[in-house]
């Protein structure tokens, strides 16, 4: 069970003074340190560094969904004023969706993909650097404006012209939106990188239909991030151009129509919701297999009703927009293109449930939070299909209805999911195994909390609770089973049996950290090629790249069928694998070199930002920086594939240290 | 410029991870323009003051720079075309072209932008005007961005410390290029042949 | 299409299709001038009833041969065609959608 441990004759990434440089040009060579972590470009680090960084803004959004339950637990709340409200329900939305989900995915596609499909990194791996330092300072900046005269206080969705500088004159709706743009950087050139990767970087054998599902609903992902983040790209210039250099796009008196936001808005609005939701669909995709002891039932639908959700996705996006006064045509039209869009991620509940029927069911924590995922993202569609009625959805849009919807499926889909992944994979990523037992108080607090804070929102939403407003009083809260302030309550309390249960996850993080005990190899007898490596993977991931001739290969080497019986036989362990794999080692392993760019490119980026709101000299210098910044990256010297340092010793670090410093 | 990529295997589909890094972009560029293109076709009648389209475009002076930055699209595949034969100095020489042909037709936006403000047309001055200068800035400034990358590959092939592939640099540049130039020919059409 | 070497992530699929002589180029670019100047003559001459639908043709064709023939793209791996023309047709169908529910293609 020990993890084996042996001399590597690895190559182990060392500078290489080139013949020419252009002075400052050499790379960073540190392996140890924070220096190891700045300017880092291992996939694997940065897919931490990811997730540490949405944890953290979970933590953020989580606590201002606190403070407004708190306000909107009595009648006239006294907790927030009206307009604290309005920052506080705005920073909530845009915190969880650009800051939480959506670097937490990609922090599991960074790590992940490359291992799924027998690769040593992503193809562009300073790009990939580049797109989480954008995320960070995204993340930062958006969030100073809380410090700096106060937060965007539009809705995440920030409707103009009420988002314009006549209805919000305070700097909160540039911080958020300039914020975003970085932000989209990000997201664009990781789309971009994931695709390459992925099109690109499979090992040997490796086709497309025998990837795991969990790289196919990222890839699907990363097609709905390359082409909707420049739509909302476009809407943030022309908000951004109106707010701070007189343009007209929204001005009603110049003869603009609102509805250019709210159709831009939500033409990226739309798939980005299938990004939140497909990556926690790929985690479960994985996990159910394991857990069930039988391969995923139905991959290729699995596959096709993913491809699908993605491509119909673009065709529903107006269903936000049904009570705007489109016109009776264009509800007709987008009503029937919602109705059809259940129909993919039906195909999945199916084929879900199909996995598990007749398996031999393990119910470890991953897998309670990846059946908790089928039935309240289930929950959260059905109450999506009554939004898929025009008429209906007419009464419901603007109330705690939808609020209920879109948090079965969000917190319901994808926070489930990610917690269901973090229990599967905590062994390969930290070599260490996340306690079960307090795991499983972790997910029935969440559970029970999310059902308590979202259910009654349904009755509540259908009493007439409006969203968005900062206090209901006595006077509105009616009389009977269905009142506001019973289920407000309720709602309120519950949002901290919530925020225990996340809680219990935090405790149970640090508490793995200091327990000693190291994970086996492949605790719980996995199926797909990540598992193909050590707790946590080798910087180089693999010692020789597989070639791969099945789905879940890595199952395949564990096991065969035995031709009599026709039952699956073991014919090697984990250990066994690792230990041949280790036999065979590459001898010249290349990886790419760190770099100080793209810390500095995306710092610049955020100057600029600065200086578009505060001094536009600021901003020029940050350009100025931006240009000789992009001039050192095009310039700085790769990896020579000529001269290979070969070293004996295994640890990273210590032949470094007689290299020279950084 | 650097292919940083890890080495070791073949790339699953044989192409290059720059290239098709870079017709991936393009591809999402297309929802950019897009938004940007309708945009202005929702809001190009609307002129509650200042002067309407028809009454200042320069069609012959707008026909002139389109024909520029065409032809700068065929400097453009005679400097690949030279990259690939590794005719070095051919090479510089229609990057300097293509970088010239490209400042030209900024040098003309610039002149036509200039003539429309003193003529009446500023950013706010009506929905038309905000859409007008937006679109066709974005592509301006796509274009300088693509003037200053040609120019940037000229000052360091004459210093010959480029590490990476000559020419496949040059035609990840080129397929930029072609794209703005192909934005311009939608626009072209779109925004100062089809009248309001 | 697809000559696998040791290294193919770099040069390969350069050796064979880059086959347009620069007389080929010429001769595209002179036909996208000569559209060119049809698309002018349009403001000058009265095409009628012909004149949006020639002139969206024109702008296709122009559009379509430059990405075709200087983006080398009719000759390259079928890949990066999936990948322009899956975001260009997707422009399209969402913009014309967009612009669609303003009622603007009703006169």
């Amino acid at each position: 069970m020990a993890i084996i441990e042996r001399e590597t004759e690895v190559v182990v990434p060392v500078t290489v003074t080139p013949t020419s440089t252009y002075g400052v040009l050499k790379r960073p060579v540190s392996a140890t340190g924070w220096r190891a972590w700045v300017f880092t470009v291992d996939h694997k680090k940065l897919g931490l560094m990811y997730g540490a960084t949405a944890m953290f803004f979970f933590i953020v959004g989580g606590v201002e969904a606190l403070l407004i339950r708190l306000q909107l637990a009595a009648p006239n709340g006294k907790v927030l004023n009206a307009d604290l409200y309005n920052q506080m329900f705005t920073m909530h939305a845009t915190t969880m969706v650009f800051l939480f989900v959506m670097p937490m995915a990609a922090g599991l596609a960074n790590y992940f993909i490359p291992l799924q499909i027998g690769a040593r990194d992503v193809a562009f791996p300073r790009i990939n650097a580049l797109g989480f330092w954008l995320l960070l300072f995204a993340g930062i900046f958006i969030n100073l404006s809380w410090f700096l005269g106060g937060a965007a206080d539009g809705g995440w969705f920030m409707y103009a012209p009420n988002s314009g500088p006549v209805f919000s004159p305070t700097n909160g709706i540039d911080f958020w939106a300039f914020g975003l743009q970085i932000a989209g950087i990000a997201s664009l050139t990781g789309a971009i990188n994931l695709i390459v990767t992925v099109l690109n970087m499979r090992a040997p054998g490796m086709t497309l239909m025998k990837m795991p599902i969990f790289t196919w609903m990222m890839t699907v992902v990363q097609f709905l991030l390359l082409f909707a983040v420049p739509v909302i790209t476009v809407a943030l210039f022309l908000l951004s151009f109106q707010r701070n250099f007189g343009a007209r796009f929204f001005d009603v008196a110049a003869g603009a129509d609102p509805l250019l936001w709210q159709h831009l808005f939500w033409i990226f609005g739309h798939p980005e919701v299938y990004i939140l939701v497909l990556p926690a669909f790929g985690i479960v995709s994985e996990v159910l297999p394991v857990f069930s002891r039988k391969p995923l039932f139905g991959y290729p639908f699995v596959v096709f009703s993913g491809a699908a959700i993605g491509f119909v996705g673009w065709g529903v996006w107006a269903h936000h927009m049904f009570a705007s006064g489109l016109g009776p045509v264009s509800v007709a039209v987008f009503s029937l293109t919602t109705m059809a869009i259940a129909v993919p991620t039906g195909v999945k509940i199916i084929n879900w449930t199909l996995t598990m029927w007749g398996g031999k069911l393990y119910f470890s924590t991953a897998m309670k939070f990846s059946i908790g995922l089928i039935v309240l993202f289930t929950v959260g569609g059905l109450s999506g299909v009554t939004h898929s009625v025009a008429p209906s959805d007419t009464q419901q849009t603007d109330t705690y209805y939808i609020v209920a919807h879109f948090h079965y499926v969000l917190f319901g889909g994808a926070v489930l999911g990610f917690f269901s992944g973090f229990y599967y994979w905590w062994p390969k990523m930290f070599g260490k195994m996340l306690n079960e037992r307090l795991g499983g108080w972790n997910f029935w607090l969440m559970v029970i909390g999310m059902n308590m804070t979202f259910g009654p929102m349904h009755i509540l939403g259908l009493q007439g609770q409006p969203r968005r407003m900062y206090q209901w009083t006595e006077a509105r809260a009616g009389e009977g089973f269905f009142n506001f302030a019973f289920w407000n309550l309720i709602a309120s309390i519950g949002s901290f049996v919530l925020a225990v249960g996340i809680l219990l996850f935090l405790i149970n993080v640090v508490i793995t950290a200091r327990n000693p005990t190291r994970a086996p190899l492949d605790p719980w007898n996995s199926r797909s090629l990540e598992w193909l490596t050590s707790n946590p993977p080798k910087e180089h991931n693999f010692d020789v790249i597989p070639t791969v001739h099945h789905l879940d290969e890595f199952f395949h080497r564990k096991y065969e069928e035995d031709p009599e019986s026709h039952t699956m036989r073991q014919i090697a362990t984990a250990e066994e694998i690792m230990a041949e794999q280790e036999r065979n080692a590459d001898k010249h392993i290349h990886m790419p070199s760190p770099s100080y760019w793209p810390i500095v490119v995306a710092f610049s980026v955020l100057v600029i930002t600065f200086g578009m709101i505060f001094s536009h000299l600021i901003a020029a210098i940050g350009g100025i920086t931006l240009l000789f910044a992009s001039f050192g990256w095009a310039l700085e010297p790769s990896t020579a594939p000529e001269s290979d340092f070969e070293s004996n010793s295994s640890t990273p670090g210590t032949a470094l240290d007689s290299v020279g410093k950084s | 410029m650097t292919d940083t990529a890890v080495h070791g295997h073949d790339s699953s589909t044989g192409i290059s991870n720059i290239k098709l890094g870079m017709w991936t972009f393009l591809g999402s560029e297309c929802l950019l323009f897009g938004g940007l293109i309708s945009t202005y076709m929702l809001y190009r009648g609307r002129v509650t003051g200042g002067p309407r389209p028809a009454q200042i475009f320069d069609i012959p002076f707008t026909s002139v720079s389109s024909f520029v930055l065409l032809m700068s699209s065929l400097t453009m595949v005679l400097a690949v075309s030279a990259a690939h034969k590794n005719e070095d100095r051919k090479t510089n020489l229609w990057l300097t072209v293509t970088a010239l042909l490209g400042a030209t037709f900024v040098g003309g936006q610039v002149y036509e932008f200039t003539a429309f403000y003193n003529e009446g047309l500023g950013f706010s001055t009506s929905l038309f005007g905000s859409s007008f200068y937006t679109l066709t800035g974005f592509h301006g400034a796509h274009v300088t961005v693509g003037i200053i990358m040609l120019m940037s590959l000229v000052g360091i092939f004459k210093r010959s410390a480029v590490p990476g592939k000559k020419a496949e640099v040059v035609e990840m540049i080129g397929l930029y290029w072609h794209f703005v130039d192909i934005v311009w020919i939608i626009i072209f059409t779109l925004v100062y042949l089809i009248p309001v | 299409m697809t000559t696998d070497t040791t290294h193919a992530a770099t040069s390969t699929e350069h050796s064979e299709n880059h086959g347009m002589s620069n007389a080929g180029y010429i001769r595209i670019a002179l036909i996208l001038a000569a559209i060119t100047a049809l698309e002018v003559s349009t403001v000058y001459i009265d095409f009628g009833p012909f004149f949006l639908p020639a002139l969206l043709i024109m702008m296709a064709v122009k559009f379509v041969m430059v990405v075709s023939y200087f983006m080398h793209l009719k000759f390259d791996n079928k890949i990066f065609s999936l990948m322009f023309y899956a975001g260009l047709i997707l422009a399209v169908g969402v913009y014309a959608a967009f612009l669609a529910t303003f009622k603007f293609f009703i006169q």
